[in-house]
């Protein structure tokens, strides 16, 4: 096992490289460097030279993949393609365009992305696996139908109303917590309470429907009508063998979107003017700072490759049956 | 007055789409026939599709442009106006006819802001001005008889009650009337059956949908003559206008990006599961690379560049129309880009059990080319599948154009969409005293057929996969 776990991390090397040509050759290639001064410089009035000392400025005046000037393998190094994507596999994303380190921001901006994006989820999880639940007792039942009309209805809704009526109703009405804003430590819980339960909210919909399938298939199975006539109650069936098999795929699922809280909502936290790394992208977006972006897609893909890897663990974790050649 | 017809990419894509989709459902395969037949017994399937259809109506009419013919100039040749109109704009014409100062609530006589205005004995005051559309439309409409007790809103509503009954009522008994044609059946016997709910088909359901639908319809066309039904907004533009406008948009969004989807999904999915190997390989390599890349950034950065070229080649865009004709485009090109793997996946694992199946050896034995295999064999019995995971995604499609033009990255900032009017009106609830119409407006109609479109895709699933075999 060890070793089919190596090689899947083995495998993510190539899909890293292909992440990196495919996002280089959209901001490289597509949008040249002179593009890119021309954007920063205004599009008219801008002379050649003055492109030249911003490029030069920005250390993106070398050429794209191969540099001629150079000997050996610094013809290799010192090319865009070298500094611009690769030094990332090493972490190191260097500066945004306006001069500011990117790894150091993204360092301060991980924390409020997390206190928003991990109780949500685990507060999201909760309820829509109770819900679920719920509606697959309640089976067949006017409770059932009801919650699967509910449900295709919350699913319906924009998440963009849930966040603006949200704001709306709970901050700006009955101003039960700040509309929006964030301070750190642990006085940040009534700027993150409302984010959270809107977010929530705007999953439940979604959620509870897929869980309640995933439970449905299960109470179909065989071991089910087993524990039935040995003479188990229905709430034993549900909690304790429904329940515990059920939440195998959910959890597998779970843990592949583990990592990827860290890069945080964009909507959530532009509305809610939370200083985390989704409004740090939207920022970057308003000021087309390509560095920023580029560096938020290569974690955003590493996050999701380890996300991948973790999900492998968990299947052999939960289901000693699993084997891999 | 002459006119000259424009054809938009987008508008000759979504005719072209609507042809294939009729063409599949009367002479397609057997399996999709049968499934489309026990679709429409399903009342909820019913109801559903009325409402798209009606939302369709709209967009489909609102995608034939044309250009208006200017007056004639000695020793000119004939000019063309640059504006590009579609036959909707000249059917809802007289709702943007009137151009307000400002906010005015839903159905309200007056601005809903203060605003210097001009007595009739020349004193200049600050107050509420009456609305121009009243102004102008109440002249010389006082009623006589009875009605004229009756405050003219409920008079207006009254009217359309009436008007949407009728005209619900005639549209079911023409088609009963075709219904019992082609079922060898007299009319009667067939409403009998269908009014005791013994037909196989829901009469009752749809003649309510409808009847619910004629009567909104005829209320708004006849509100409208007098007030702006949904209100104005800040720059006094009708909000009813520009939600029928957004219809397009949001429909375009579905439909064109599910077609952006489709060549890869199936064409990729189906080789990757019938040949394995290095075909595999690569394409699972493919496909999970674009997963790895979040979807979001990647729309986003390829939007961003878009627009640098647009500006740096204004030459390429004759009017501001096939500008914005170009954006969507490549906004669904893009979206389809980012969302076509899901689809992919699954067909792949579908082609890899249907690859063993005997008819599949037995052609192959006989000496049935591979494509002539895939064609023939392979993808009929993967249609039902492709059709659920179409209508299932459409939904979503929809609700990323609101938050794509949220984000700055959505269609064209003049092109009239939901996300643009929620986009315009994000302020709008926190000024007081507050303006919800152009919210709940654009909310509202999205809402509306987000909804439709969810439960009509569950019945597709229910009606062409009944085994559930694809949650």
């Amino acid at each position: 096992m060890m070793t089919y776990l190596i090689r899947r991390l083995a495998y993510a090397v190539p899909i890293l490289l292909g992440v990196n040509l495919l996002t280089f050759s959209l901001f490289f290639m597509v949008n040249t460097p002179d593009d890119m001064a021309r954007m920063h410089l205004g599009i008219k009035h801008v002379t050649q030279p003055a492109i030249e000392a911003w490029k030069v400025q920005h250390d993106y005046a070398q050429p794209l993949f191969y540099n001629a000037r150079e000997p050996g393998w610094r013809a290799l190094r010192d090319t865009l393609f070298f500094n611009q994507s690769v030094r990332m596999f090493a972490l190191d994303f260097g500066e945004s365009d306006d001069g500011r380190n990117i790894g150091e921001a993204l360092r301060s901006r991980a924390g409020p992305s997390l206190s928003i994006a991990l109780p949500t989820f685990v507060l999201g999880l909760w309820v829509n696996i109770g819900l679920a639940l719920m509606l697959v007792w309640a089976r067949a039942s006017w409770l059932d139908r009801f919650g699967i009309i509910a449900t295709v209805v919350l699913m319906s809704v924009s998440s963009l109303f849930y966040i603006i009526a949200g704001q709306y109703w709970v901050a700006h009405l009955w101003r039960l917590v700040p509309i929006s804003g964030f301070v750190p430590g642990a006085d940040s819980w009534h700027f993150v309470l409302l984010p959270i339960v809107v977010s929530v909210m705007a999953g439940v919909g979604n959620g509870t429907r897929w869980y309640r399938s995933i439970f449905l298939e299960e109470i179909g199975k065989d071991y089910v009508r087993t524990a039935r006539a040995k003479g188990l109650n229905e709430s034993r069936v549900l909690f304790r063998h429904v329940l515990q098999n059920g939440l195998i795929p959910i959890l597998t699922g779970a843990v592949a979107v583990l990592p990827l809280l860290f890069m945080g909502s964009l909507l959530t936290e532009s509305f809610f003017g939370i200083p985390g790394l989704g409004s740090y992208v939207i920022d970057a977006i308003q000021a087309q700072d390509f560095a920023v972006v580029r560096a938020m897609v290569f974690i955003g893909s590493v996050l999701y490759l380890i996300g991948l890897w973790l999900t492998d663990l968990a299947y052999t974790w939960a289901d000693p049956r699993v084997r891999f050649s | 007055m002459g006119w000259q017809p424009v054809v938009l990419w987008a508008d000759g894509l979504i005719w072209l789409t609507v042809g294939a989709v009729g063409l599949l459902f009367w002479r397609g395969a057997d399996n999709i026939r049968a499934g489309w037949q026990s679709l429409w017994r399903q009342p909820v399937a019913m109801a559903a599709g009325l409402i798209l259809l009606c939302y369709v109506g709209i967009g489909l009419l609102d995608s034939l442009h044309f250009r208006l013919r200017l007056p004639a100039q000695a020793g000119m040749s004939v000019q063309y106006s640059v504006e590009v109109n579609s036959v909707l704009d000249v059917l809802i014409a007289r709702l943007s006819a009137y151009q307000e100062q400002s906010y005015s609530a839903p159905l309200a006589k007056h601005l809903f802001v203060k605003m210097p205005t001009t007595l009739p004995d020349g004193h200049l005051v600050l107050g509420y001005p009456e609305l121009t559309l009243y102004q102008a439309q109440r002249l010389g409409r006082d009623e006589q008889g009875a009605w004229r007790h009756w405050p003219e809103k409920v008079r207006l509503g009254l009217r359309g009650v009436l008007m949407g009954v009728l005209l619900a009522a005639a549209m079911t008994l023409l088609f009963a009337g075709w219904q019992a044609h082609r079922g060898g059946v007299s009319l009667r016997d067939l409403l009998r059956t269908a009014w005791q709910g013994k037909h196989q088909l829901p009469w009752r359901t749809g003649w309510a949908t409808l009847t619910v639908l004629c009567v909104l319809g005829a209320m708004m066309a006849e509100w409208s003559t007098v007030y702006h039904v949904l209100g104005t907004d800040k720059i006094g533009q009708d909000v009813l206008y520009q939600s029928i406008k957004g219809v397009r948009t949001g429909l375009m969004m579905g439909t064109l990006t599910t077609l952006v989807t489709l060549p890869l999904a199936v064409g990729l999915g189906i080789a990757a599961g019938y040949f394995g190997g290095w075909v595999d390989d690569a394409i699972q390599y493919i496909y999970t690379t674009l997963n790895s890349i979040p979807g979001v950034l990647l729309i986003v950065a390829a939007v961003l560049l878009m627009q640098g070229f647009i500006e740096t080649h204004p030459a390429l865009f004759d009017s501001a129309a096939s500008r914005a004709d170009f954006r969507l485009l490549f906004l669904c090109l893009i979206l389809g880009v980012t969302s076509w793997t899901g689809l992919c996946r699954v067909l792949r694992g579908e082609t890899l059990k249907l690859r063993e199946q005997d008819y599949v050896s037995a052609a192959r034995t006989l000496g049935v080319s591979d494509w002539r295999i895939m064609g023939r064999h392979v993808l009929p019995n993967l249609l039902h599948l492709i059709l659920i995971s179409m209508v299932m995604d459409f939904s979503g499609f929809v609700l990323a154009e609101a938050v794509l033009s949220y984000l700055g990255v959505g269609v064209d900032p003049a092109m009239a969409s939901w996300g643009n009017m929620i986009n315009a009106a994000r302020l709008e609830l926190s000024r007081e005293p507050v303006v919800w119409w152009p919210l709940a407006s654009a909310f509202g109609w999205m809402f509306v057929l987000v909804l439709s479109a969810n439960l009509f895709a569950d019945s597709v699933r229910e009606a062409f996969d009944p085994l559930g075999q694809r949650r």
